[in-house]
């Protein structure tokens, strides 16, 4: 399959005269986890709604696995699971009920749906929670029971947004563990403004802002060729320049009085600082490495267009 | 898939208390005046037989309490109808549908099948009363009939413009309260134009109660039957536009 699986082709959407969305062409193949990533109102949710048929495009064209949302959507529908920004559960229905609704609405065959069931409450986590009432559950098995509608169906594309919203650390771990294992045959797309989130789980990464694309890699891409830093402690702390001409060091920050920022080159790590740390007896205590390049970009993308707006 | 819709639309209206006490209620009143209706035939009884031609049991007890009824479903109606698609946007679940490969019209006629169906099972309940009189009497069946299929297309049509209602708003109450507008201005359009020969038959053609009492009193016709038909097309057709509409919004 090398046929696109999601394809977004100068996609706009105007709210009356606002314009949420504007131009966005992308595509996603099969076994992608796409990351949707951007501040409040960028537009996030809006696509999202669009691919999935929940709102028509104003201009461009959407097809799911060559179904056209809006020529053919009972097709292209059929092909994908969605979990809007507000889990669409009924309250007033336990997890079993609402789930076998779900199954019956995505047309899953009466012999297969108990075991349909069955499949998405292990996958999902819901396993002790059947026979209770949707409205009675925590938000976060809410979101469990939304994420669990939007793959009952084994769809090739499932669209979450924002899904490990109100999700305990725990939950969350397991929910992109989740998304990691759909990606693997499916199509994914994300949308959070979680930052490490997008990297624990996602291939690619688009940024928008203002309804616009503005950036557009895949998180490897990300992760390399960029420069490595690590917050350090030390107890005998030494000057700021002996630091910086240790080998590999590009340049370093004093953060407080024993700790600070050292930034080292790309391939290069932190060997030597340990090992002159060791021998001159300036007692490290903390070294962690800051995974910071996604959200120094997102800051950096985000924040310079609207200065420059301004 | 209108079907699938239409049994969870069910489900939702009894696993909820108000489908329970509007059928209660509704049975408890009605219940209560056909007892009443009932006891007056038992006082007019020996003057009827006097009388040549006289009106019988269906007329004089039955008729007047599903004129009744009518009144009181006009008001009662609009509770179950509000909650058809204004609760689904208020709580964000039309997405779900929305998403699912089914089409609006069909997520519309689902809402609209359950809704009818509650209708049947609430006007079939209430049929038993007149039904009982065959325990002592013979009342006449032909009519029975034409007001069993009076009330239902009636209580129909009050559910199709709830519907169409329901899906203006993501607020029940003023879904309620519209639809509730709407069927007593309705029932009450013909009270003008008395003075206007033209006008006159006009808003008496759009009147519900006019067509409604023709098929209480057993009188079926065609031109009754297709007013119905064209209310509840109407809405449903007006329901799909909005929802679709609303996608462009």
């Amino acid at each position: 399959m090398t046929e696109p699986l999601v394809q977004v082709e100068n996609l706009s959407r105007y709210y009356q005269n606002n314009l949420a969305i504007s131009h966005l062409s992308f595509n996603l193949k099969a076994g992608e986890v796409l990351g949707f990533l951007g501040p409040n109102g960028a537009g996030k949710s809006t696509t999202m709604q669009v691919i999935s048929g929940n709102l028509a495009p104003s201009e461009g064209e959407v097809s799911i696995a060559g179904h056209d949302i809006i020529e053919a959507p009972r097709a292209a529908k059929a092909h994908l699971g969605y979990l809007p920004e507000h889990p669409p559960v009924y309250r007033e229905a336990s997890v079993d009920e609402y789930l076998k609704f779900c199954a019956r609405l995505h047309r899953i065959a009466p012999g297969q749906r108990a075991a349909a069931l069955d499949r998405v409450k292990q996958q999902c986590g819901l396993t002790t929670v059947g026979r209770r009432l949707i409205g009675n559950l925590s938000k976060g098995y809410q979101q469990r029971v939304g994420i669990a509608q939007a793959i009952i169906h084994d769809p090739p594309v499932v669209i979450l947004d924002e899904p490990t919203v109100g999700l305990d650390p725990i939950q969350i771990r397991e929910i992109r563990e989740l998304i990691r294992s759909l990606g693997s045959e499916r199509s994914v797309i994300l949308s959070t403004h979680i930052l490490s989130e997008v990297q624990a789980t996602c291939d690619r990464v688009q940024i928008i802002r203002a309804g616009e694309l503005i950036y557009h890699a895949s998180t490897e891409s990300l992760n390399q060729g960029h420069e490595q830093s690590y917050t350090i402690g030390l107890r005998q702390a030494p000057g700021l320049e002996q630091l910086i001409a240790l080998a590999g060091v590009d340049h370093a920050e004093k953060l407080g009085s024993d700790r600070f920022r050292v930034f080292f080159s790309p391939e290069s790590n932190p060997d030597a600082l340990v090992a002159t740390s060791v021998e001159q007896d300036w007692g490290l205590y903390e070294l962690v490495p800051e995974q910071q390049s996604l959200e120094d970009l997102f800051i950096e993308l985000t924040h310079n267009e609207e200065t420059n707006a301004q | 898939m209108i079907w699938v819709i239409a049994r969870r639309e069910v489900v939702a209206m009894f696993l909820s208390p108000m489908a329970w006490i509007i059928l209660a209620v509704i049975q408890t009143i009605l219940g209560y005046m056909f007892l009443a209706n009932l006891d007056n035939f038992f006082l007019l009884q020996p003057q009827l037989i006097q009388l040549a031609n006289t009106p019988g049991v269906t007329d004089i007890v039955i008729t007047p309490l599903m004129q009744v009824a009518a009144i009181i479903l006009l008001m009662v109606m609009p509770l179950m109808t509000m909650r058809s698609i204004a609760e689904e946007k208020r709580n964000r679940t039309l997405s779900l549908l929305v998403s699912a490969p089914i089409a609006m019209s069909e997520i519309v006629l689902g809402k609209y099948l359950g809704l009818v169906l509650f209708i049947v099972t609430l006007v079939s309940m209430l049929m038993l009363m007149p039904l009982s009189l065959y325990l002592g009497t013979s009342p006449d069946g032909g009519k029975l009939l034409s007001i069993y299929l009076g009330m239902l297309l009636l209580l129909a049509s009050f559910a199709a413009i709830g519907l169409y209602l329901s899906s203006l708003t993501e607020n029940q109450t003023i879904a309620a309260i519209s639809t509730f507008g709407v069927l007593l201005m309705l029932w009450i359009i013909d009270w003008i134009g008395s003075s206007v020969s033209n006008g006159q038959s006009v808003l008496a053609y759009l009147s519900i109660l006019k067509h409604h009492q023709a098929m209480l009193e057993g009188v079926f016709k065609s031109s009754d039957i297709a007013y119905y038909l064209l209310l509840i097309t109407g809405f449903l057709v007006l329901t799909i536009r909005q929802l679709d509409r609303e996608r462009l919004l």
